[in-house]
This record gives C-alpha cells, structure tokens and sequence, in this order.
C-alpha cells in the first residue's frame, strides 16, 4: 500500500507565532479545476488588532536596527527561500501555475529579495541631503519608516507580489500586516515559515488570510495602522480604502496596476513609499583661522 | 610644586598586582602552506623567475611561510588573464548576477572569519581583538555592500550612463592587509572592472587565503588576480599598458612616484596616502572620553594608521590634567603576544619599520621634546615598541610635521580657536582629523574648518563601508567607501 502523505495546516502569522485564527472560521480556495486547497483561516477584525499590537511592539527593534544588519536579514531571507524553492514552486503549481512559470517566480522572488537586501543601507545615501541654508546652521533631511504598515498583497501574483510589495517596506525599516491573496494564500503562509527562520523578528511581519471584502474597511480604519499598501485593484474598494484611511491620515499607496513579474518591477521609490523625511537644524559656531588656507 | 607631588603620589600604580593570566587565540584551525604561488586566472601558478621570499611573524621572528615574488611576465600573466575575463565574461554579465558573486565571497568571509582573523595577526603583528572585532568583520561588510551597488549604478550616478574602466591594478599596504584588499576588490569588481591585486611583501598571507576562497566562491577565472612582490612587483602593475586604473593605498612618497609614472596616459588614478592628522581636545570635551580617544586614536594598530591621530592639541587650561590621564592610562596598555586576547597593542610590523620608530624617537628627543614611554615590559624576541608620547613639542619639529606610522604621539598646546584651526591645518597632509568638545556648534566649525577627507568629532578611527574614506592635499586622492567609492572604478559619457 502506498504511504498516505501528511497534509499541511496552514494557519495565520502573528507576533512570531502560528495561531489559527480567534473566529475559529476557515475557507476553502480552489484550483482551476474546482478541487480545495485546503482550509485556511478566514481571519477576523480581531485578528488584524492581534497582529497590529504585534507589530507595533516589533517596530522600535526592527527600525533602529542598523541598516546594514537588516540588509543581511534581507539577504538570509532570499537564502532560506532558494533553499526551498521545490516547496514554493509546488504550491504555484497547485495554484494554477505551470512548473516553468513557478520555477521563474521563484528565482525572481528570491533575486528581488537580494535587490531589496542591498538597497537597505543605501537608499538613504541616494535620497536625504544636506541643505545649505543662508544662516550658520548645519541643516540635513533624512529618510524614516513610517511605522505600521498594512500590505493588501496582489491577488494574482502570490509569491513575487507579495515580496515586492512587503521587501521595500521592511528594507526601510517598517514593520508589517499584511493580507494575502484571497484566492492563492499558500505560499504566504509559508513565506511566513521562511520569514520564521530567517532571523526576522516576530511581529515584524505578520500575514494574515482571508476575505478583503471583509477586513478591507478594517485596514482602511485601523487607528495604529500608519500606512496602507494597496497592490489590487478595484475603484469602490480603492475609494472606501482613501476615505477610511483619512481617519489618522494614513498614507496610501496604490500599486496594483504593476506586473510584479517583470524583471526591472523593482526600484527604490517603493521604500520611500513609506518613509518620512526629516529635517534636523543645528547652529554652527563661526570662527576662522587667521586664512592659513593650505 | 606640592601640589604636583602630591598627585604624583597618588597616581595610579598599574605594575603591581594586576596582571592577567595569558589568553591566547588557538591556532590549531588555521590552514596554512608552507609556500605560496602567485593567484592568475583562477589557478595558483609559480612565479616565472622560480623566487619566493619568507613571510615572517613579527612577534616571534619565526618564518610562517614562503610567497612568491612576481616579476614582469608574471604581472603581464595577469593582466592579460584579467583582461580576457573582462572581454569574456565579466562585463558581459548582468550586474545583478555579478553582485550575486560579490555576495557570495562576503559570506564566504564571515563563514571563515576567525581563521583570517588568526592570519592577519600572525603575518602582521595586530592584536587578535582588533583583527577578530575590526579588520575582517568590516573586510567582509565592504563586500557585502558593494554587492549590493552592482545593479544601482544608475541610481548613484543619474543621467550619466556610468561604465566600467577594465582592467585594475591595485596596490596595498600591510597594516590592515585584509580590509585593504576588502576596499579595493569589492567597488572594482561591484562596478564590472576585472583586477590585479598586489599585497605587501610583509603581510600576503590573507589576500592569499582571499584567493583560495574567492577561487571556492566560483567566481570567473581572471576576475581577480593576486600577485605577491616588493615594489618592482608594483612598479611593473603600475607601468603594464593594458593597465587601466591605478588605485593605491600606501606612503605620500611612493604615491607621488606612481603619480609621475602615469603622467600622459589614460590612466585613472586614485591616491591613499599618508597623514599627520590633529586630534583636537577642547577644555569643555568629556576629558575621559577623550582620553580613551587619544589611546584609540594614536596606539590602535601600533599607530600603523594612517589617519592616526598623531598630533594631539590640548587646550591649555586642561592640558595638565589630559596628560596626566593619558600617562596613566599609557600604564594599563598590555604590549605583547597579538594572539593574546588581552593584548592593546601588538608587535610593529617589520623590523623596518621599528627601525624607523626609534629613529623618530630619538630625533624627537634630540629636538628638545620632552619623552615618555609606559613602564610595561616587552617580550624578548620580535618586534615592540613601547606606546609613547612627546610633550612640549612645537610646530617645527620634525615628530610633529612627518608621518611616523608608529605608537609615538606628540602633544602641543593651544588657547583659542582660531589658533588651533591653523596650527591643525599647518600640514601637507589632509586625511583626518578628531574633534573633541560638549559643544555641537563648535563641532560643526571645526569640521568645516578641517582641511581633511574625514572629521572625526567625539570618536576617532571610526570605519564603515557606507562612509568615504580619503584625503585632501598630500595624503591623496580619490574615495573609498559609501557612493562616492564607486566613481573611480566608472567611466562616464
């Protein structure tokens, strides 16, 4: 007789943590052809609460870590996720795709990863200035992450969306909640593994499945929420998303319009997406020497 | 006068009781050959002319290994190898693929860094702190941040269509072997350039173990080429036609030679020269601080730096009390075996160059300056120099005006700003200079007063790959580190 294979629980990513989700409700996404993919959460109100307390806990470590060190968080996520590649590629597969289409979404994912992982202590030697205002005063503009940041990951594109919306925002020293897609959520979850195991710190990023027609009003109204990174579509969902957002003037970012899959749909404006600048005066003594000038 | 003696009394007695159980590094995981070849096209190859020279421990004396000494065909050798790796392969490839590679030879460091560390100590005299907490952590983050630059080029030169310039011979010097060639290799190679590299004769071993790694890291045959020599060995780099960006780190002598020698052709050039930089002590600084700065500043690497903070300016009113601090704390400095893990300061690098130290000593002494040295004990065999600092030293003497690469430091004096500020500039050097006072508006002067390449206010001998290292006037041109690192390895429309 043949060995029964043992089936994966996917559960929801919190704080660091697998919990299942506190409604204790699933649902069933299908492949083209009708079959289940398994139960997953659908995730509650209370659920997004849950990890936005996790991820504002989270968010002192993460943004003062130095750059360079979350560079090479970046860069040890593309290494685990290269090593499990076979599992990605298989549930693309069960998702839809074809084996080679998988295979390149992969290897795309893994090379954006390593795109971000260098982008992290260089964005802001590109971006932030020094400003030579008329007075003695020593007067720079820096970049800062925004805090909490919401991602509605595409819908589509599962994997490499997914990590092309979230990878800026963690490259800039954000920290994350993000909602997978509805109709493919497998490889979020284990990203969310991968992420596990990648000296990530829990609540850095938090995923969690379900329905956007549920907790989109949710994202848009959350009071700690700082910022919403909106990579689907739809003009009425984008609408309420603008209009709850204005509750603590969150920042908006739509980029559902993007092929994830193209290989130059990466650049450094996504991490200022959600970054904020700032401005730090501070006078200048003026004393010369007698014009030695040497 | 009582008031003196009475201090004196009362100054801490550091040789009495206080000393430490030995701690050295283990060595027995270090992997090492009794002889080197030269590293050409991906292959170790016997230099043409059949010589090798010893690499000797300086705190022992003991031989560690032979290298080989490359001579002009040998250099022609890798240059065409380097060469051929540019046309072929290396500026064929997409830049994020060569910055996978670049990525690859920094974890390879990390994965292998505590034997490097053991190395740079046993072919070089520093302290296994410094090699194990500075020199390779930091040789490995330079790789890993210009891995990261290979494919964003165009983002730090915008609207300039930047380029690689070909083939690069590099030159470095012995005091931080590793990282030296971590600050050479990793913008060349991040910008497409192939490259030749030249350690010194006195310390090759880890651009050799380099070699063997980034042989293991896959990357194209050619794309780096170590060849080990004295000067001939560099002058033959430096004078190859197909050559075509000089980049050297070393002494203002040597960097004018080269300058000359690429007079009226196309290279591209970039200078790392010497220094005689001013570390600044206000009588508002955090004299404590300050003191642990001038230490770091002056015995960090046996003052093997060149942006060491050889002459130090103290504000009058506090003078007496900076330089009793620092006789004391001179006192607590542990000389000795650099594989110890208690161990300040190391051996000097070659017995040339403690040859050159007591010269110095004793042309400061016989120009009047007044001369102490730390009490401490030194081992028998190999090569020390005790920390030692001058007082009473004018801007005249030559202890306060030449470069002496060496744990000797020279104290002047001074009362106003505008003082300091020309007594600091007085000097064909411009690599660097430290900053010392509780008072941000008068850091911010000073550091626009500077005429040097790095300020450091509150701190000295700070180092990172996102940061430009080089100097103004005699002590060169040219960056290492951060953005601006990479424009001399670039060509532009």
């Amino acid at each position: 007789m043949s060995r029964i294979p043992v089936l994966k629980t996917y559960k929801i990513y919190i704080g660091g943590k697998f919990p299942r989700t506190e409604s204790g409700r699933f649902y069933q996404p299908e492949d083209a052809k009708g079959n289940s993919l398994g139960n997953l959460c659908r995730s509650s109100r209370k659920d997004l609460r849950n990890a936005v307390v996790a991820a504002r806990a989270a968010f002192p470590g993460w943004s003062s870590r130095p750059a360079f060190n979350r560079g090479q968080i970046l860069y040890r996520i593309a290494e685990v996720l290269e090593g499990r590649t076979d599992q990605f590629v298989a549930e693309l597969v069960a998702q839809g795709s074809t084996a080679k289409a998988a295979t390149k979404e992969v290897e795309l994912s893994v090379d954006r990863l390593v795109y971000y992982a260098g982008w992290c202590d260089k964005y802001q030697q590109v971006f932030s200035a020094v400003n030579p205002v008329a007075s003695n005063h020593f007067n720079f503009s820096i970049y800062e992450p925004m805090g909490v940041v919401a991602i509605v990951a595409p819908e589509e594109s599962s994997l490499v969306g997914l990590i092309s919306t979230l990878a800026p925002a963690l490259a800039g020293g954000n920290v994350v909640v993000l909602l997978a897609s509805q109709s493919k959520p497998l490889c979020s979850i284990t990203l969310a593994e991968v992420l596990q195991t990648s000296d990530v710190p829990g609540g850095v990023v938090n995923v969690l499945t379900g329905f956007d027609s549920e907790l989109l009003p949710h994202f848009a109204g959350h009071m700690d929420i700082n910022a919403v990174i909106y990579g689907r579509q739809g003009a009425d969902q984008i609408e309420a998303l603008q209009r709850g957002a204005a509750e603590n003037v969150k920042r908006v970012s739509l980029l559902g319009d993007r092929n994830w899959l193209e290989a130059e749909a990466h650049d450094p404006y996504l991490i200022l997406n959600t970054q904020e600048v700032k401005t730090t005066w501070h006078p200048i003594e003026k004393v010369g020497g007698s014009a030695s000038g040497y | 006068m009582l008031k003196n003696k009475e201090q004196e009394r009362l100054a801490l007695e550091f040789s009495q009781g206080w000393s430490y159980a030995p701690a050295p590094e283990s060595t027995d995981h270090v992997q090492l050959q009794e002889r080197y070849s030269l590293f050409i096209d991906g292959k170790f190859v016997a230099p043409s002319s059949k010589k090798y020279f010893p690499t000797v421990n300086p705190a022992t004396e003991q031989v560690i290994a032979e290298v080989a000494e490359a001579g002009k065909k040998d250099v022609d050798k890798a240059v065409k190898a380097a060469r051929k790796a540019y046309d072929e392969v290396w500026s064929k490839m997409p830049a994020s693929e060569r910055g996978k590679y670049i990525f690859r030879i920094a974890r390879l460091i990390q994965e292998r860094a505590r034997e490097f560390a053991v190395i740079e100590s046993m072919d070089g005299g520093k302290p296994i702190r410094e090699s194990r907490d500075v020199d390779i952590p930091l040789a490995a983050n330079h790789f890993f941040y210009y891995a990261g630059w290979a494919d964003k080029l165009s983002y730090a030169f915008p609207n300039r269509r930047p380029r690689p310039v070909g083939v690069a011979g590099q030159i470095i010097p012995w005091n931080f072997p590793l990282l030296m060639a971590a600050w050479k290799l990793a913008p060349a190679l991040a910008t497409g350039n192939t490259v030749v590299l030249k350690p010194a004769e006195t310390t090759p071993l880890t651009a050799l173990k380099l070699a063997e790694l980034i042989r293991d890291s896959g990357l194209p045959p050619g794309v780096v080429n170590i060849v080990t020599g004295a000067g001939a060995t560099g002058a033959a780099l430096v004078s190859h036609p197909d050559v075509d960006k000089i980049a050297f780190t070393g002494s203002t002598e040597v960097g004018k030679m080269i300058q000359r020698a690429v007079a009226g052709t196309n290279k591209k050039v970039t200078l790392e020269l010497g220094g005689k930089a001013a570390n600044i002590i206000f009588e508002d600084a955090p004299l404590d601080q300050a003191v642990e700065g001038i230490v770091n500043g002056i015995y960090f690497n046996q003052g093997h730096v060149c942006c060491a903070g050889s002459r130090l300016f103290v504000q009058e009113s506090v003078a007496h009390t900076v330089v009793r601090k620092l006789k004391d704390r001179l006192k607590t400095l542990i000389v000795g075996d650099p594989l110890d893990k208690n161990t300040d300061v190391g051996a000097i690098n070659s017995a040339g160059q403690l040859k050159t130290i007591r010269d110095y000593i004793a042309l400061g002494k016989s120009e009047g300056a007044e001369f102490y040295e730390s009490p401490c004990a030194l081992p028998q065999a190999g090569y020390w120099c005790r920390p030692t600092l001058f007082t009473g030293v004018s801007q005249s003497h030559r202890i306060a005006q030449e470069e002496i690469f060496g744990p000797v430091l020279s104290i002047q004096t001074f009362r106003t700003v505008s003082e300091v500020i020309d007594k600091a500039n007085n000097t064909p050097y411009g690599l660097s200079a430290g900053i010392w006072t509780d008072k941000g508006s008068k850091i911010f002067n000073l550091g626009q007063q500077m005429r040097a390449g790095v300020v450091w206010a509150n701190t000295y001998n700070k180092f990172d790959p996102t940061s430009p290292f080089g100097g103004y006037k005699e002590s060169g041109f040219g960056r290492e580190g951060g953005l601006q690192g990479l424009a001399p390895y670039l060509q532009f429309d």
